[in-house]
């Protein structure tokens, strides 16, 4: 039997695995516009009460983390294997530091007593009620996809550094970078609909 | 591999250049937030960002290089994500 190494497929797989990512956080966005249209005020209300600060600085360390994700793959076709372990390993700082920057947000949050099932949530106006259940459930399932994707690029790290993904076979750190990649595209849209409802 | 297994390189400068405008982006939609558009404040933001998702798309993801099998079927699963948040606002629209 030989083995075959098919690119494509490998590709298209990841691919499909990637639209079922989509429509699973489409349908929670579905969730969000249709509370929203309900609730407009509050959800205004609820905005504000997020950290602007902390939502801008988490957008521009994913985004530059996706930028030298995708530079470590341009990096290991042209060979160049010490600068794509760096640059990997910088990615692997930015999704650090972004979960450091939830971990405190969400901190400040519960020290405030806005945390699901909270007294202030409960006994409050519902529409608030429902804009910080969103919010937990939206950016907790998106901070569960940003510590899968670094264990994805962790696991890239160590096999560009054995040798075991090189220039002519690179489907791991490929499909490990699409998936990054996915987790900025969430943070696009969560990032506006939730720090910066006016 | 096929005709279009060939990985297409990307050079350094155009992922900055993406990088570049994506910050630019995000200052803008940063700075138009604080602008009172009324009725259009969520389609300029939500326009933002998928201007932003789709360079992301385009560009890091490598969808611009890819063959047809992999753009029709993103092209697909986002006309399926369009029916079902339009087939959920008509509903919810005329409920009452």
């Amino acid at each position: 039997m030989s083995t075959r190494y098919d690119t494509t497929g490998i590709k298209v797989g990841m691919w499909i695995f990637l639209y079922s990512e989509i429509i699973l956080f489409g349908g929670l966005f579905v969730l969000y516009a249709v509370y929203f249209y309900r609730y407009p005020e509050f959800f205004v209300e609820g905005g504000k009460e997020l950290n602007r600060f902390f939502g801008s600085a988490n957008t521009i360390v994913l985004l530059i983390s996706s930028f030298t994700v995708a530079s470590s793959i341009t990096a290991l076709q042209l060979g160049r294997k010490k600068l794509t372990i760096g640059l990997l390993s910088f990615s692997l700082i930015c999704g650090f530091i972004f979960l450091v920057n939830k971990y405190f947000e969400w901190g400040a949050k519960f020290h405030h007593g806005i945390y699901p099932n909270s007294e202030k949530l409960v006994e409050g106006e519902p529409g608030i009620n429902i804009f910080f259940g969103l919010y937990y459930v939206i950016t907790g399932l998106h901070g569960l996809h940003v510590i899968i994707g670094m264990v994805l690029l962790a696991i890239s790290l160590v096999m560009v550094a054995k040798d075991i993904i090189t220039p002519q076979r690179i489907a791991m750190l490929d499909n490990s970078g699409l998936y990054w990649h996915l987790v900025d595209l969430i943070w696009i849209f969560v990032f506006p609909l939730f720090y910066l409802v006016l | 591999m096929g005709e279009h297994g060939t990985h297409h390189i990307l050079s350094y400068g155009k992922l900055a250049a993406v990088l570049g405008c994506l910050l630019m982006l995000t200052v803008v939609t940063i700075g138009v937030s604080y602008v009172d558009l009324g009725f259009f404040n969520v389609p300029v933001a939500i326009g933002i960002a998928s201007t932003k998702a789709t360079l992301v798309l385009l560009f890091f993801m490598h969808l611009k290089y890819e063959g047809p099998l992999i753009v029709w079927s993103f092209i697909s699963a986002v006309i399926f994500l369009a029916i079902m948040i339009t087939f959920t606002f008509w509903d919810v629209a005329f409920r009452y």
